[in-house]
């Protein structure tokens, strides 16, 4: 059987077209890799069914002429997102078992694209987690492996599976969500494209909600373009999304080849951050040699409250968590735990269905909103916020991207991850940024650490810059030239 | 039970001390679907059968706001007169209870939508008196629990869930539970007014929470313990004179009113302490992410302002001042929607401006009519006599066709029959007598038959002039022109 | 934090603690708020704090009713239920 998983998009829509194959051809191929690639724990739920009708639907269209831009495309979903009569448990013990009676809105725009949906992936739980660890049903596999060595590394998280399966050729494309760099920092480690947009460009209904003003879908994909694709179709304002942008959609795609030439790129001083590796510092030089050739001009900048992005960030995204997370309590769906009054069944069901990672991160959220810490804390890490953002607004007058490693280490063995909380968070020190003033932001795959572990490399843009951003991604792309490592 | 004698009780019950009493209540907002979802308001439908994926706070729901529960609040806000925030907040209230699906409650703390007004009302004296609002937020209304159905289970019922509230903060400007009552009252007669809140008690469209205290006179706020949900105004009476009674008692012991939430127990007259936990009351409220600050523009608030129906204060004021009407039949001509609209459609009927007439048709809707509706306990809308009806009875006076007294059995008549006053007065053969001449000719024969009286009345026993009167009237199967009865009758007496 | 507020935190949040694990919870989030508080080296008097990352104009809804009866979709997950109504233990209050 042909290993239909190595042809790119475009050679799979050119190939529908001509009619080489079937898109139920491709999607077993699809099916017959992710059995192969199972070991990984990349999926959590496979839909194999579901996989051949849709591929039967978009073959059937094909013959008609009446392609939909995703037909025949197979995606994988993190099981963030809702997914009609379709079990969604955001990996946690407290949805096992859920089945939605209604879908999210971006993955109904994948169907309606004619989209193929392999499966549900693996995650962190309830998104809270930079590892894919905190999963109520196992860890993910990295695909990457290293020559010799016979340590497996972490796949980086929340989004740890849709990266997983995209890195393992299990999927073409995933859909992620990004808080803190759930996107971005597994992109990175498993050496794939990430992207996480402009806050409110894609809408948030039916993807179970973390920190609602820090959340963001987005594609996992191998390239740039099938990024901008996959982001062209998932973006779009959504009238059940308050949040939402309310702001015609740009032509991604076809504003991807416009010329770099006299772009403007920032290189922001306080990104090199403590612990940055020297070989992700060589890289970063790599990258803004690559942009000049290609017609840029970069030019140093400063960010100087940075690092006060990441404490903010555990403030703010804790405490709308606890509250997001006030809705799990037994009484109309998922898990419920016994008690003799209802308080009681309350503390039971919470202690069994959440984790230790969202218990702790549910109990601080909590702290820091109650009575007398309020403004402390939370109104204390809003200001903060409004300082970062004012502070990005003020670079981008003079730059258009900023240039900066994705994460400032490589992915790391199990076994051999941070112990302690804070220098876990450390792993989101920069991608957090993004997410705490809703810039859009893309991780690509640019070289190899010495040992030979995927690095990424991250274009940040202004707020509603996600067409500059995706243009100057596939720039850095372009020149890298990154070939995926050995691996499964 | 009459005014003066409820001033009596609370009197008693009050004693040296000065009640010092809050209002914060509860007004369910008129509108065809939620504040935050698409489902339906009705009242009374089945279990769980007007819930959006929205309301049952399922995974990935996210609150959209209807646009038309923010005109409502503005509305209301403009018709106490208040300052309307052109830029507000919704907020989280955290708290965890089986009808309240989010774990939250949304709401607005920090910045409400409409700032601060007033409501005036009379107070026992019936001087007019301003009690100040300090504020008045949307909010979401909870899910219903139902307790009988099982001995160890409570049931859940989430129609209610989700719909628009607007909670109105009175200052604690009250002094007796009457105070309390005409707030109730004329607030509830505002939003109805408005046609922003049915103000429906019963069915608890409209509930209050009473914060009460006691002080002496001129010292510091005491205490205040909060009565929640009284849902009505008569309960509001009893639950506010119990409390008094209550919070004298421990302050004259020398002890302290504990700050707490009690409830009014109808069936006893008492209020209760509600079971609460020490920490239960940290609702953690911070600014609802999922939805972005409501910013209004001048503009709407502007177009709303120019559709507002007559206010019942103005309404009360046109009534005195281009009518003529005492200003406190005018206050119970506008005390309810329905009562003015009554009497408004009667006004257009009687078809005139002239204050005699007008005077006249108030005070026959006040004594006459509301008198038959009182004694069968009906409500104006139940009226057999139509306004029509009344203004035509009151324009057969005014033309002198009947008079007063007569028009009081045409009423009757009309109030048993439903029938027309102009037909029953032709049947009945009711008409006045106002032919001089038939007058001077009836009075002329009791003058004859009564020569003594004459003669004593001309001797100075004025009093005699009823006798002669009574006389005319009897005769006259009361049909006589009064005023011309008396014309004529003191013409003849005194020989003029 | 103190021992004391990590379990009174944990009533608030309505998750069940046993008390073995209450030191270290209260060691970690300790840990995490003093470094939280690194927040305060940020001068910020006059800054207002954030309401929302963009400032745009929100959808907002027009008064129709759009979602009929959905009884059975939204019973359809629940734990216990009974008379189109969701069953809990008793409520006390």
């Amino acid at each position: 059987m042909t290993d239909f998983t190595t042809l790119s998009l475009t050679d799979l829509k050119n190939g529908y077209e001509k009619k080489d194959f079937t898109c139920r051809e491709v999607v077993t191929s699809y099916l017959a890799r992710m059995e192969a690639t199972k070991a990984l724990n990349a999926y959590v739920l496979e839909t194999p069914d579901i996989a051949l009708a849709a591929a039967d639907r978009s073959d059937a269209r094909i013959q008609k002429q009446e392609a939909l831009s995703l037909d025949g495309i197979p995606v994988a979903v993190k099981d963030l997102f809702c997914t009609k009569d379709v079990p969604t448990t955001a990996c946690s013990k407290m949805l096992e078992g859920y089945k939605p009676k209604y879908e999210s809105t971006v993955t109904q725009k994948l169907w309606d694209a004619g989209a193929v949906m392999l499966g549900k992936t693996n995650m962190d739980e309830f998104a809270m987690g930079s590892t894919n660890m905190t999963s109520a049903f196992g860890p993910v596999i990295n695909p990457v492996t290293l020559p010799g060595d016979a340590r497996r590394f972490v796949p980086g998280g929340s989004s740890g599976g849709s990266a997983a399966a995209v890195a393992a050729r299990a999927a073409l494309m995933a859909t992620g969500s990004d808080t803190g760099g759930s996107i971005r920092q597994p992109a990175a480690f498993c050496g794939i494209v990430g992207m996480k947009p402009t806050y409110g460009l894609c809408s948030r209904y039916g993807m179970v909600a973390f920190a609602s003003s820090l959340d963001q879908a987005g594609p996992l994909t191998r390239t740039v373009a099938d990024a901008a694709l996959m982001l062209q179709i998932t973006a779009g304002h959504d009238p059940k999304d308050a949040t939402s942008l309310n702001r015609p959609v740009p032509d991604f795609v076809g504003e991807l080849s416009a010329p770099l030439k006299g772009l403007r790129v920032g290189i922001p001083h306080e990104y090199q951050v403590e612990g940055l590796g020297a070989d992700i510092v060589a890289l970063w030089e790599k990258g803004r040699a690559w942009l000049v050739e290609q017609g840029a001009t970069c030019v140093e900048v400063s960010l100087p409250h940075t690092k006060y992005a990441l404490p903010a960030y555990y403030v703010l995204a804790p405490a709308e968590a606890s509250s997001n997370l006030a809705r799990y309590d037994g009484v109309r769906y998922g898990l419920r735990v016994e008690g003799a009054t209802l308080d009681e069944m309350y503390e039971n069901t919470r202690a069994e269905g959440f984790g230790d990672e969202v218990t702790r991160r549910v109990l601080m959220g909590t702290y820091v909103l109650s009575a007398g810490f309020y403004d402390a804390y939370y109104r204390k890490a809003q200001r903060v916020r409004r300082v970062i953002s004012d502070e990005f607004r003020g670079v981008f007058e003079n730059v258009d991207v900023i240039l900066a490693p994705t994460t400032p280490t490589p992915s790391f063995a199990f076994g051999e991850e941070p112990k302690d909380p804070i220098s876990m968070y450390m792993n989101d020190v920069l991608t957090v940024p993004a997410n705490i003033a809703g810039l859009p932001a893309i991780s690509v795959p640019a070289g190899l650490s010495k040992e030979g572990l995927p690095l990424g490399l991250q274009i940040i843009g202004p707020a509603f810059g996600d067409s500059v951003v995706l243009r100057a991604g596939l720039a850095v792309e372009r020149a890298a030239n990154f070939v995926f490592p050995q691996g499964e | 039970m009459s005014a003066n004698t409820f001033s009596a009780a609370h009197m008693n019950a009050a004693g040296p001390w000065e009640v010092v009493i809050g209002l914060e209540v509860h007004a369910q907002v008129v509108s065809e679907s939620k504040l935050f979802s698409g489902a339906s308001t009705q009242f009374g439908a089945l279990p769980n059968s007007q819930v959006s994926l929205v309301d049952a706070a399922l995974p990935g729901m996210l609150p959209v706001v209807n646009m038309f529960c923010v005109e409502q609040a503005v509305r209301t806000g403009l018709g106490l007169g208040a300052q309307i925030n052109l830029f507000s907040v919704f907020d989280r209230k955290n708290y965890f209870y089986a009808d309240l699906p989010q774990g939250y409650q949304i709401s607005q703390l920090y910045h409400p939508i409409v700032g601060e007004g007033h409501l005036d009302i009379e107070d026992t004296n019936s001087n007019p008196k301003r009690v100040g609002i300090e504020r008045l937020h949307l909010e979401q209304d909870a899910g219903k629990s139902i307790h009988d159905q099982h001995p160890a289970k409570s049931h859940i019922d989430l129609n209610r869930s989700g719909i628009a509230l607007m909670e109105i903060v009175s200052r604690p400007d009250m002094r007796c539970a009457e105070e309390a009552q005409a707030y109730v009252k004329k607030l509830r007669a505002l939003l109805r007014c408005l046609g922003t809140c049915d103000g429906n008690m019963e069915q608890g469209s409209m509930r209050a929470d009473i914060n009460i205290s006691l002080r002496k006179p001129g010292q510091e706020l005491g205490t205040r313990a909060e009565i929640k949900n009284v849902n009505s105004v008569r309960f509001m009476g009893q639950a506010i004179l119990y409390e008094i009674s209550r919070q004298r008692e421990i302050l004259e012991d020398g002890g302290q009113v504990v700050q707490e939430t009690r409830l009014f127990d109808a069936a006893k007259g008492v209020t209760r302490s509600m079971r609460s936990k020490e920490d239960a009351h940290d609702y953690r409220y911070f600014p609802d992410p999922d939805l972005p600050p409501l910013v209004l523009t001048q503009a709407f608030v502007d177009d709303i302002a120019k559709g507002l129906p007559e206010l019942p204060d103005a309404k009360k004021n046109r009534f005195v001042e281009s009518l003529g009407i005492a200003p406190y039949d005018a206050g119970v001509l506008t005390s309810e929607g329905e009562i003015s609209d009554f009497f408004e459609a009667a006004l257009a009927a009687l078809g005139t401006q002239d204050a005699t007439a007008c005077k006249m048709l108030a005070n026959w809707t006040i004594t006459e009519l509301f008198g038959a509706l009182n004694r069968e306990s009906l409500e104006i809308g139940a009226s057999r006599v139509s306004p029509e009806a009344l203004a035509e009875l009151v324009g057969l006076i005014t033309k002198d066709v009947i008079s007063g007294k007569i028009a009081k059995d045409v009423f009757a008549i009309m109030w048993e029959t439903g029938g027309s006053p102009s037909k029953i007065v032709e049947e009945k053969g009711l008409q006045q007598v106002s032919d001089p001449s038939a007058i001077e000719g009836v009075i002329e024969a009791i003058m004859e038959a009564n020569p003594q009286m004459v003669a004593d009345y001309r001797s100075g026993k004025d009093k005699l002039f009823g006798f002669f009167v009574g006389q005319v009237m009897k005769q006259m199967a009361g049909k006589a022109n009064p005023a011309l009865v008396n014309e004529v009758l003191l013409s003849k007496l005194n020989n003029i | 934090m103190d021992a004391q507020t990590v379990a009174k935190v944990a009533r608030l949040a309505r998750i069940h603690l046993d008390d073995k694990d209450l030191p270290i919870l209260q060691e970690r989030l300790t840990g995490i708020l003093k470094w939280v508080s690194m927040l305060d080296e940020v001068e910020t008097t006059n800054v207002e704090p954030m309401f929302s990352v963009h400032l745009e104009t929100s959808p907002v809804r027009e008064d129709v009713v759009t979602s009929a009866s959905m009884v059975n979709d939204i019973l359809a997950n629940a734990p216990e239920k009974e008379l189109d109504m969701f069953v809990v233990p008793k409520m006390v209050g």
